[in-house]
């Protein structure tokens, strides 16, 4: 195949694995509210004395109609796959889980599109697939749902998909804004530090993402867990683990990261600005930013070891890491101008 | 209870005349809330937040004509932005403030840390809990064997698995039921040797920054082709230098650029885009040294001593002879022009203040590929292909003998009349290489000779960029270790029972996330297993 084919390649493949990573969120979505009324699967049976209610309001729809549905619902306890109960439950728990595992099934094919696309998209340009706003959105997703599908597969965590598929939507549809033809690089990003600095940026960016997710949930999850009287937990979140476990796997997500982003903000970062532009720390806004992201994730991470910043504040402290993220990603590239203008707007 | 009341009445005259601490125990005070975690954590979130205006009003030190942009275009706002710093954020008093409060709270934190972490070093282990069923993992099981065989081979075993061991040996003298014999074993000291490498280093890099703006310095250049360039201070095009660099350390080099290559993308959908730059000459590192050739290209400078090369910018500098009204020639030789935009369509200035009747001066656009836009020309691509100089005329006096400086690339237009066409506009010339205008009015003329091109380079020195790298390569190699290397416990206990010896292990972890019922299970399990075959009876282990 020539470049030109490759190219056009790269382009349906990005574009079918946004598609197919809508599908997998609709997927996911569906599992989410059809669980509403399930009592609770093995991992949490403990607390499955069950009626829909206050956690219903997190669920996507349908808060009146599980309201009214509440009144006749009993306690029962159903082992994962829904066995005993009432036929009723046991199909709404088939259901939640088969369109689980449709998302999942979903999510691996949107997965398989997108390397594809990334991949062809490298050789279409002979080089790298991350050399401007668009290759890097892409190749970034690429990173977010790979950490996703290693974490699926390591760990109970298919929980984060609709989260995760849901950004993979939106973000593939901001990328096609910044979309340029696949092509050659200006002479100032030709240098191996592009392989070394952005693929570290990708990979901790991809991190930051799911670290930002399970943040996410954990808001929701410790909320539920203080506020939910223990005869009221049931659909979705109460399928999900402990909240303490949430933030386990947030902070190993973070504690992943933050490394890489060191690496390549603080070290592969300058030693390429010294190479290309002569100074190693110039405050470009990308180097503002990158170093707002760095400090504020610094700032996750001690205020874990803070008393009264533990939990809840720490988590927020991770939002707002990803929010400026986000920002010295695409808020920096629209906004601001400066050394690293390679993002193709 | 006489003494506490006293005490209580001496608070309260205290708060109500409200003096001041004694300066002894406010200093304390004050160093206490400075170097709590609370404290450092409000200051990092605090430096960021104080980082956000400088990347969105314009900084002085990374782009000053934006500076100057700004200030014309916000009259209003930039006295009030000025006093507070946010020209220059990163240097204002305010943020400056933040950053060392910062590193004062850092090595306020460092220091102790240090102290408790080497005396943790050669302390023992802890002592084992009275109650391991209080713990969060802990297993028990009896055996044959004897307490000291038991201790003896978790220890070994512990050894082997690098923990820290200490073993209390049952008291011989004790009665059987009171001999208690205890494994204290502990693992994972390297994650806070790790976090305390991290925040030492930290604070060598910010050393080191600061060591390269007191004694670092960075100027820029612009060499056509066939000209050169010596490192002195004169010679720079613009120049800045910290507060302790001292002039005379220049190293005192010299090149000569013979060749610059620019290739750029033609066809396709990134047209225009600049492919490789690529800047070709001698140079001589210091007088009386033999000179050596050099390949400079962006993202390859060259090192010349203590100084960098760095290519980092290109242009064209159009060849032209100026004669004045007496045929003299006034100017000759290349006049490199600024690129403005993508296509290279740039602009400059030629003075020839030794014209006469009256100085000329010339101000106008090069345009490597020239196309007509109805009348009005511009550049379609980068590359020198069709090249075309456009420019204005002025005569008159081009104020170069008042003794200010002048920048090269603006006329100064108090002195000067705009030469006009007949029909009274201005007049414009536009020439191709080898062409020749005639001003009017026999003020003279310009020839457009050909095209060079010239490079921007940028020579600097910042010391302590290596100490810098260096200090942030450790503290990553700190900080992995202070965040996965887990800091573990461990203790083996044995009690005399029936008889018999009663074993207990358990594990206990400052930071959570190990599975510690696991780990509890494959010590014990490798505990019994490692019992010597064939097993030894109970009487054949018992030594005394």
């Amino acid at each position: 195949m020539d470049t030109q084919q490759w190219a056009t390649l790269s382009n349906n493949m990005v574009a079918a694995a946004t598609v197919i990573f809508g599908l997998a969120c609709i997927a996911y979505l569906v599992e989410w509210s059809s669980s509403r009324r399930v009592a609770v699967a093995a991992p949490v049976a403990a607390e499955a004395t069950a009626s829909a209610s206050a956690e219903a309001k997190a669920t996507a729809e349908g808060t009146e109609v599980a309201r009214s549905a509440q009144g006749s619902a009993t306690a029962v306890k159903v082992a994962a796959t829904g066995g005993g109960g009432d036929d009723t439950q046991a199909r709404r728990d088939e259901t939640a889980e088969r369109f689980g595992r449709i998302g999942l099934g979903l999510t691996v094919l949107a997965w398989l599109c997108l390397l594809v696309g990334v991949v062809s998209r490298g050789l279409a340009a002979e080089r790298v697939p991350w050399g401007n706003m668009y290759e890097f959105a892409t190749a970034g997703l690429l990173v977010v749902t790979t950490i996703y599908l290693g974490l699926v597969r390591f760990t109970n965590a298919r929980w984060l998909g609709g989260v995760v598929t849901g950004f993979a939507v939106c973000m593939l549809g901001l990328a096609f804004l910044a979309y340029v033809p696949a092509g050659p690089l200006v002479p100032a990003l030709n240098s191996y530090w592009l392989f070394l600095h952005v693929s570290a940026a990708a990979i901790a960016g991809g991190a930051f993402t799911i670290g930002a997710a399970a943040s996410i949930f954990y808001l929701v999850k410790s909320r539920a867990e203080r506020e939910t009287p223990e005869d009221e937990r049931d659909g979705y979140l109460w399928r999900l683990p402990s909240s303490a476990a949430i933030d386990q796997l947030a902070y190993r997500v973070h504690a992943f990261a933050f490394p890489i982003w060191t690496f390549a903000a603080l070290i592969a970062g300058p030693i390429w600005a010294e190479h290309a532009w002569g100074r190693y720390w110039g405050w470009d806004p990308k180097e503002v930013w990158a170093f707002i992201t760095w400090v504020v994730y610094a700032g996750y991470l001690h205020a874990r070891a803070t008393a009264g910043w533990r939990g809840k504040a720490a988590a927020i402290i991770a939002l707002i890491g990803f929010a400026t993220f986000l920002f010295d990603f695409i808020g920096v590239n629209l906004l601001a101008s400066g050394h690293h203008t390679y993002s193709g707007l | 209870m006489t003494q506490l009341s006293d005490k209580t009445s001496r608070t309260r005259d205290f708060a109500r005349t409200a003096p001041p601490l004694p300066p002894r125990q406010f200093a304390r005070w004050f160093w206490r809330q400075l170097t709590s975690m609370r404290t450092a954590l409000l200051l990092l979130l605090l430096l960021a937040l104080g980082a956000i205006p400088g990347s969105f009003i314009p900084q002085t030190k990374v782009d000053p004509a934006a500076v100057i942009r700004f200030g014309r275009d916000h009259q209003t706002l930039t006295p009030i932005f000025d006093r507070l710093g946010l020209f220059s954020v990163f240097s204002s008093p305010w943020f400056s403030a933040v950053y060392l409060l910062l590193m004062v709270s850092l090595i306020g934190c460092i220091v102790p840390r240090s102290f408790v972490y080497f005396r943790a070093l050669r302390a023992r282990p802890p002592k084992a809990p009275a109650r391991f069923d209080r713990l969060p993992a802990s297993t028990s099981y009896e055996t044959d064997e004897s307490p000291d065989e038991v201790l003896e081979r978790a220890g070994a075993m512990l050894r082997r698995r690098r923990w820290r061991v200490d073993v209390d040996t049952p008291d011989a003298d004790a009665p059987e039921t009171d001999a208690v014999g205890v494994v204290r074993a502990e693992k994972g000291f390297l994650r806070e040797a790790g976090n305390l490498t991290f925040h030492i280093a930290a604070v060598i890099v910010l050393i080191a920054v600061a060591m390269g703006s007191l004694w670092g310095y960075k100027g820029s250049v612009i060499v056509v082709e066939g000209e050169g360039f010596s490192n002195t201070l004169t010679q720079y095009d613009d120049f800045s230098a910290g507060g302790l660099f001292d002039p005379g350390e220049l190293t005192p080099f010299s090149l000569q650029l013979d060749r610059f290559d620019a290739r750029f993308q033609i066809g396709g959908p990134q047209e225009g885009q600049p492919l490789e730059f690529d800047a070709q000459g001698t140079y001589v590192p210091q007088p009386g040294a033999d000179s050596q050739p050099f390949d400079i290209q962006v993202n390859h400078p060259l090192d010349i001593g203590d100084s960098t090369v760095f290519l980092v910018g290109q242009g064209y500098a159009p060849v032209v002879t100026v004669r004045d009204g007496q045929g003299e020639v006034v100017f000759s030789g290349p006049v490199p022009f600024l690129p403005e935009d993508a296509s290279y369509t740039s602009t400059g200035v030629i003075k020839a203040p030794d014209a006469s009747p009256e100085e000329l001066g010339f101000e106008g656009f090069f345009l490597p590929t020239a196309v007509m836009d109805g009348n009005i020309p511009r550049s379609a691509h980068p590359a020198a292909a069709n090249p075309a100089l456009a420019l204005f005329v002025y005569t008159g006096d081009l104020g170069l003998g008042s003794g200010l400086p002048q920048s090269v690339f603006a006329l100064d237009k108090d002195g000067l009349t705009q030469v006009q066409t007949a029909d009274g506009k201005p007049l414009r010339l536009l020439l191709q290489p080898g062409q020749t205008a005639k001003i009017p009015g026999g003020a003279g003329s310009i020839s457009f000779d050909g095209v060079r091109q010239f490079a921007r380079f940028e020579i600097g020195h910042s010391p302590g960029k290596l100490l810098a790298l260096g200090a942030a390569v450790l503290g990553i190699a700190g900080l992995l270790a202070s965040l996965f290397i887990r800091p573990r416990r461990a203790w083996v206990r044995t009690r005399r029972r029936d008889g018999r010896t009663l074993v207990e292990v358990a594990r206990l972890d400052r930071v959570s996330g190990a599975d510690l019922g696991a780990d509890v299970d494959q010590l014990t399990a490798e505990l019994r297993q490692q019992r010597p075959e064939p097993p030894p009876t109970a009487a054949e282990s018992r030594k005394g």
